[in-house]
């Protein structure tokens, strides 16, 4: 792509938006009328309601929408997960079904990954999918489930032979979340948020035409979606952003943002907020004291090698070159950093960290900080299992030998509970 | 900032390294630190002929390289990685840097071309008894005779003080206090009333030494305010080629660390592959790598003449520290036995962990005049 490629584009992008921009009509209308143009998603396929546009362009297709205060397609939340998947998985079929409404917003999805048995051992799922004539019967219990109480739709990885190796007899489906036989709870978390589902599936049909590639191949396709979620996670800061103007459209794409950014709001304090480190030192006239001060330092410190560090993969992607160690580090560096901030936090407190609500500093955020780092070094994949795979991947160390091998059927597995 | 390094650096490095490989191998680095001076005189002019090691970021109008400081970065890395016994931080970096910024310019052209070529060795002569590298601490006298001075006090923990030809002292009127009276002199390594005793060290492969003054005459480098600064800037340089040197050291150790891991069987597998020793690898390499970010963002910073070079200095020196303080710990507990013999090379690198620790201030001075810098950018805000 050479310059002038980028000046068209931008030229394309401004006078179509121009001619077509009209903030009084309704979210999905306007929203159809992005999919039939290409330009809601110009990086994906012309097929597909894109432009066949490279990755790069899309910082300036952004700007002119933003120049002109016009509304994106529906890109917040799991059902981007699920274009993803689809785009890259799913038959002809089930692109024309379920892609549209992912991009017009009026889809809502959710991951049906992780179980009660089965966290970092992703592929030891035995929620089961039995096949019944022209269905598969679906039986089992879903954990962590973000969205599930308001999804149309659910991504399922479940088993579908239990007589070959673990990885080999998973399949991905695509579940209506409207039917008869699937329950679901919200599970209230240690910080008393309730941000997650449990989804408890008791004979639910699904469909033949709503498995996703072939039987067999749900870990693969499951890998897809995780590959995915791994790199839009940065964009989740991004996600809160809305625009402030006035009018119908801007009305209902705020309304959407608030209830898909919902389970999000404690995770701004599950980071750690290294930036109320400065305000309460000096609000608490903490900052002479030595201790703190040593600690603090510590904290800051971390917080800036952490981020040059990633800088380092970036620019070292941008030339071009092999990512070195530097990329793989990041997940674990924002566990020690959030941990090294809930401690700070708490020296700098001493007995206020005893307190939450309003009655907690900082009207209970602080609070909120010490009881949501916990899931950092838990969620999207646990220290243990990145550290597992830095010393894999990275450091080429051996695999620890392993117990799960042959029928999926005779590994010890844990007890599951009679509900 | 750029966050990484350029094609020609990339290749500046890989020159270094061949040139460390080849001229410096372990065997090497035991032979020369038994010996007095703790490096080879003929190596050390040679390093500056081919790599122009001790002109690397000398001003071309005084002979140097006048390349920036992510070379110096590198240089200071792959010394670190090999271990090399070399007086590049103490005459290069620490005694040159204050040349530079307080030196006249007749001075810099008397001085700075032997210096360049390796024909003379430099030392700053700064800490004393009380083991800080801060002028508000400096006892030793300047006391005017004519046109020089006569210098009298004590000077310790001197890198290279008792190979060094060329001496330059941070001194102090007397009856001055603090910063003000504080004066930068030089001196030579055969001067009268000059006792030099080389100091017991637990890393053999850096020499420091005790130097006594007993009327030593001395020429004036700077006695102005300026002299105060340079010794600043000349710290700041020390602190940010010692960090890279440290990630460099901390890189070697885990290297070696994984790699036997990888050989040594217990249990009948390969040690590398329990999970108890794959994590701790794994840790050690986040912190290797975040300590690099800071090493190389310091060394960035200094190049570009960054406002806050001097905040920079104190983080990387603090975090590379740690950080090869506590590979160097791992590295011995993952060899095992074998790490705690001395004819197995981990303890050289943990000895220079130690050492690096400590010269030129600990990550706790490091880490309070951090904050100093931290509290003067939030006012500032």
């Amino acid at each position: 792509m050479s310059l002038s490629d980028d000046t068209r584009i931008q030229q394309d992008v401004r006078a179509w938006l121009e001619e077509n921009w009209d903030p009084d009509v309704s979210l999905i209308d306007w929203r159809n009328k992005l999919a039939d143009s290409g330009w809601g998603v110009p990086h994906w396929p012309k097929q597909w309601f894109g432009r066949e546009m490279p990755v790069s362009m899309m910082p300036i297709i952004d700007a002119e929408f933003e120049r002109i205060g016009a509304v994106g397609v529906a890109k917040i939340g799991i059902r981007m997960l699920a274009a993803a998947t689809l785009l890259d998985c799913a038959n002809d079929n089930q692109k024309s079904r379920f892609l549209r409404p992912i991009l017009t917003g009026e889809d809502t999805w959710c991951q049906l990954f992780s179980e009660p048995g089965s966290g970092s051992d992703l592929a030891g799922a035995t929620t089961r999918a039995d096949r019944d004539g022209d269905n598969w019967i679906i039986n089992g219990q879903k954990v962590w489930t973000t969205s599930a109480h308001h999804a149309e739709w659910g991504l399922l990885l479940a088993r579908t032979d239990w007589d070959v190796p673990k990885h080999q007899g998973l399949s991905f489906f695509v579940v209506d979340m409207r039917q008869d036989g699937i329950e679901v709870q919200p599970l209230k978390q240690m910080n008393g948020y309730a941000s997650f589902n449990q989804v408890f599936f008791t004979d639910v049909p699904v469909a033949s035409e709503n498995l996703v590639s072939a039987v067999g191949d749900g870990w693969k396709v499951a890998m897809t979606t995780l590959a995915h979620e791994r790199r839009t996670s940065d964009a989740l800061r991004r996600w809160g952003k809305v625009s402030d103007r006035p009018g119908r459209i801007y009305d209902e794409e705020r309304a959407e943002v608030a209830t898909v950014m919902e389970p999000y709001k404690w995770y701004p304090q599950r980071a750690g907020r290294i930036d109320l480190i400065w305000p309460r030192m000096v609000e608490t006239g903490r900052m002479n004291d030595p201790m703190v001060r040593q600690e603090v330092a510590k904290l800051l410190m971390l917080s800036c090698t952490a981020e040059w560090t990633a800088q380092r993969a970036r620019a070292a992607q941008a030339h071009g070159r092999p990512q070195g160690p530097e990329g793989s580090l990041g997940k674990l560096a924002s566990s020690h950093l959030a941990r090294a901030a809930a401690k700070v936090h708490t020296l700098i407190g001493s007995a206020d960290a005893l307190l939450k609500g309003s009655d907690g500093a900082t009207n209970g955020v602080i609070a909120e900080i010490l009881l949501s780092v916990p899931a950092t070094s838990i969620a999207g994949g646990t220290d243990e299992i990145q550290r597992n795979i830095i010393s894999e991947r990275v450091l080429e160390m051996p695999k620890e030998p392993r117990m799960d091998g042959g029928a999926f059927r005779d590994v010890p597995k844990n007890p599951v509970r009679k509900r | 900032m750029e966050y990484s390094f350029s094609d020609e650096q990339q290749q500046f490095r890989g020159v270094v390294q061949r040139f460390m490989r080849d001229k410096s191998p372990m065997t090497e680095v035991r032979r020369l630190m038994a010996t007095k001076d703790g490096f080879d005189r003929d190596l050390w002019m040679q390093s500056c002929h081919d790599l122009g090691l001790a002109g690397l970021h000398i001003p071309e109008a005084y002979g140097g390289a006048g390349f920036g400081f992510v070379e110096v970065g590198i240089v200071a890395e792959e010394m670190g990685r090999s271990l090399l016994c070399s007086p590049y931080l103490g005459s290069s970096i620490l005694a040159t840097s204050v040349i530079l910024h307080a030196g006249s310019e007749e001075q810099k052209r008397d001085l700075l071309p032997d210096l360049i070529v390796g024909k003379t060795v430099a030392c700053l002569a700064f800490a004393e008894a009380s083991g800080h590298w801060n002028s508000d601490g400096v006892e030793l006298t300047a006391l005017q005779s004519g046109k020089d001075v006569l210098l009298n006090g004590k000077k310790k923990f001197v890198l290279d003080g008792c190979a060094a030809d060329v001496i330059i002292v941070v001194a102090r009127r007397p009856g001055t206090h603090g910063r003000e009276g504080i004066g930068l002199y030089i001196t030579e390594g055969m001067s009268t009333g000059l006792g030099r005793r080389s100091l017991d060290t637990i890393d053999e492969t850096r020499k420091l030494a005790e130097l006594s003054f007993d009327r030593v005459r001395a020429q004036v480098l700077n006695d102005s305010e300026g002299a105060v600064a340079a010794i600043g800037h000349a710290l700041d340089d020390g602190a940010i080629a010692l960090a890279n040197e440290m990630v460099g050291g901390a890189q070697a150790l885990l290297d070696s660390t994984v790699e036997y891991t990888k050989l040594r069987m217990q249990f009948g597998r390969v040690i590398g592959s329990f999970q108890a020793v794959k994590h701790k690898c794994a840790e050690i390499l986040l912190d290797v790598e975040l300590a690099k970010s800071a090493a190389y963002y310091a060394a960035e910073a200094r190049a570009e003449n960054h406002p806050d070079v001097s905040m920079l200095a104190s983080l990387a020196k603090a975090t590379a520290a740690d950080a090869y303080m506590r590979t160097a710990i791992e590295a011995i507990q993952l060899h095992g036995g074998i790490g705690f013999t001395w004819d197995h090379d981990t303890h050289l690198w943990y000895k220079r962990a130690k050492s690096s620790e400590v010269l030129l201030d600990d990550p706790t001075y490091h880490r309070n005049r951090y904050m100093a810098f931290q509290e003067v950018l939030h006012e500032l805000k």
